[in-house]
């Protein structure tokens, strides 16, 4: 009976990870394939991959998803921090309709903040291009920032700011040396949300550009109206450098700490 | 008792509201350089506020605050010549000790070779040699404690403010504390201003108590006149076991409680003025009935180590005596106090 019972979710997980991955495994598979069919593998070519390069293009895309995705993730993290330590010196009343007002962006559907922004920029004569795509991506990366941040800056110990100040820090000193560093893993959470978020949005970047402004989502939406290999090979190389920094951002600091043990150990013995 | 020089902070008539409740209700003192000055009082009473005000986290409602007579209310925190020892340590969690001792001179953009120098002497008079490299959340209670002491003493404050910081630490750790704390300051040879609730650790390390209570000075003095000389039934009742008791003063030297007269010290009442007395547990004698000049039952003996403690009722009230000798429940006893063992002090206002 709890032979079987385990048999079964075994089959289960497998079956819930084969549904997952098996898209992403095609997409690599046929970004390989010599011919430009999407169901029959004919043999092994590189020729999607040289394609993808010369084509300028996509090429142009890529600049443009990846420059917006820092420049946004850049400007959104100073912004959503500097908020975030605001609103946790400000009065009660004032903290929470903030806190309520910043949930509503991140609540509400892609699709009406991106007919807001569209139309706002074209109320403002705003022409639309890579500018309005930052200021877009600005918009809707800083609450996730404010979300992550937030937190931390509340459980920061009043004291640590005062003992700053105590040992002679000014208030941007003690900005800068004390309650930064204390909130930095909220700061590096905000980064890598607003990153990925700016990174792969489609819908908002697509009402709010113009002027021949693509970024990677929008030119591959365009491509798909017809067979065209070179988008999976486009995926491929995105896969590939996500796992990279998986593998990178999960290996680093378990070496990193095992060393730091092994040193403190090493101290304790010496002493 | 160590030699005191100029007055360096002065407050006058400092008052502070916060929400409506007045924390401090005009506060006058004066605190001299080489010091050692506790504020002892319940919680609530106003003494972290007085520190906080003196490192300038906070500032006054009114009143002035003088250092070297000069008034520094509206000087900022880091602009002020003093540094303070927090109730929790505040260490900085992601510097090493050798960074958390050297961040105030590093502020101050200290040549490294004096940092190095100033930092490794003062890691030493802690005791903390050789902890440079230590990850400061892995240290225990004590030694963070060193640390924070060392992070404000490497800066050589003028003045140094000590927000309750024994108050972490367990029973034993405490008292090694206090005592190291104590040679710490004479070898400095700085003011310490040093804040607690607990009254044994200020009579043992001070030079002067301040006893507080709702937010005003109940009482200025060295811990032996603290102690001896209450002026008032709060300080009677807050430093040590106290028996108070509502009397007269017949006339000088002359003191009447509970139907009967006693010979006394005190001087300079009002004759037959209404007056409170204080008798500490361990003044008290027992002795035979016939030659007690108070006679009572033996009502309750608890042993507590050094002493037993002993609830002898008189006809009027009960007595609490600490004595070595001990005492079998229901027996008649006289009690006797030594002229000079009586304290007598004014009757509270409130």
């Amino acid at each position: 009976m709890k032979k079987k019972s385990r048999v079964f979710s075994f089959l289960y997980i497998i079956l819930c990870y084969l549904f997952f991955y098996v898209p992403i495994l095609v997409t690599v598979v046929f970004s390989f394939n010599s011919s430009k069919s999407l169901t029959k593998f004919t043999g092994f070519s590189l020729r999607w991959y040289t394609q993808l390069i010369s084509d300028q293009e996509i090429m142009a895309a890529v600049y443009v998803s990846v420059s917006i995705a820092i420049f946004a993730t850049a400007i959104s993290t100073v912004l959503g921090t500097i908020t975030a330590i605001g609103m946790s010196k400000s009065k009660k009343v004032l903290r929470d309709t903030l806190l309520s007002v910043n949930n509503i962006p991140i609540m509400n559907p892609d699709i009406v903040t991106a007919i807001g922004l569209m139309i706002l920029f074209s109320s403002m004569m705003i022409a639309k291009g890579y500018i309005t795509m930052l200021l877009a991506h600005v918009a809707f990366c800083t609450p996730y920032v404010i979300t992550s941040v937030y937190p931390k800056v509340r459980s920061l110990d009043d004291s640590l700011a005062n003992a700053a100040m105590d040992l002679g820090a000014t208030p941007f000193q003690t900005l800068m040396k004390v309650i930064i560093p204390s909130i930095k893993p909220g700061i590096y959470a905000g980064i890598l949300l607003a990153f990925t978020m700016s990174f792969d949005d489609f819908v908002i970047s697509y009402f709010v550009t113009g002027n021949g402004v693509q970024n990677i989502s929008i030119i591959v939406y365009n491509m798909t109206k017809r067979t065209n290999p070179t988008i999976n090979a486009l995926s491929t190389i995105v896969i590939a450098v996500i796992l990279v920094a998986l593998i990178i951002g999960n290996v680093v600091p378990a070496i990193y700490n095992k060393r730091k043990d092994k040193k403190v150990k090493m101290e304790e013995n010496a002493n | 008792m160590a030699d005191m020089g100029n007055c360096i902070i002065e407050l006058k008539g400092i008052t502070k509201t916060f929400d409506d409740q007045q924390v401090l209700r005009g506060i006058d003192l004066n605190i001299y350089e080489n010091e050692f000055l506790t504020l002892l009082g319940p919680s609530g009473c106003g003494k972290t506020t007085i520190l906080r005000i003196i490192a300038g986290f906070i500032e006054a409602d009114g009143g002035e605050l003088l250092f070297n007579g000069i008034d520094i209310s509206k000087v900022p925190p880091y602009k002020r010549e003093v540094n303070t020892v927090f109730q929790k340590y505040a260490l900085f969690p992601f510097l090493n000790v050798y960074d958390n001792v050297a961040f105030g001179l590093n502020i101050k953009k200290v040549d490294k070779t004096i940092v190095d120098q100033k930092v490794k002497k003062t890691l030493k008079l802690v005791g903390l040699e050789g902890f440079d490299k230590r990850d400061v959340t892995l240290l225990s209670g004590g030694q963070q404690q060193r640390v924070a002491i060392a992070r404000a003493l490497v800066n050589e404050p003028k003045v140094l403010l000590l927000d309750e910081p024994l108050g972490a630490l367990d029973a034993k750790l405490r008292k090694e504390m206090q005592v190291e704390l104590k040679k710490i300051q004479q070898e400095v040879g700085i003011t310490f201003i040093f804040v607690t609730h607990d009254q044994e650790e200020a009579l043992s390390m001070s030079d002067t108590v301040v006893v507080m209570n709702e937010g005003k000075i109940q009482q200025i003095g060295t811990p032996v006149d603290i102690y001896n000389e209450p002026e008032n039934r709060f300080v009677a009742n807050f430093i040590g076991e106290s028996n108070i008791i509502g009397g007269n003063m017949i006339r000088d030297c002359l003191v009447r409680f509970d139907d009967v007269d006693f010979p006394c010290v005190d001087k300079g009442f009002k004759e037959n003025e209404e007056i409170e007395v204080v008798l500490r547990p361990e003044d008290i004698d027992i002795v035979e009935p016939e030659k007690g000049q108070l006679v009572g039952e033996v009502t309750n003996v608890v042993f507590k180590g050094v002493h037993y403690e002993i609830m002898v009722e008189t006809d009027k009230r009960q007595y609490k005596i600490h004595t070595t000798d001990i005492q079998e429940v229901g027996t008649k006893v006289g009690l006797c106090v030594d002229p000079d063992l009586i304290h007598v002090m004014y009757t509270m206002e409130y």
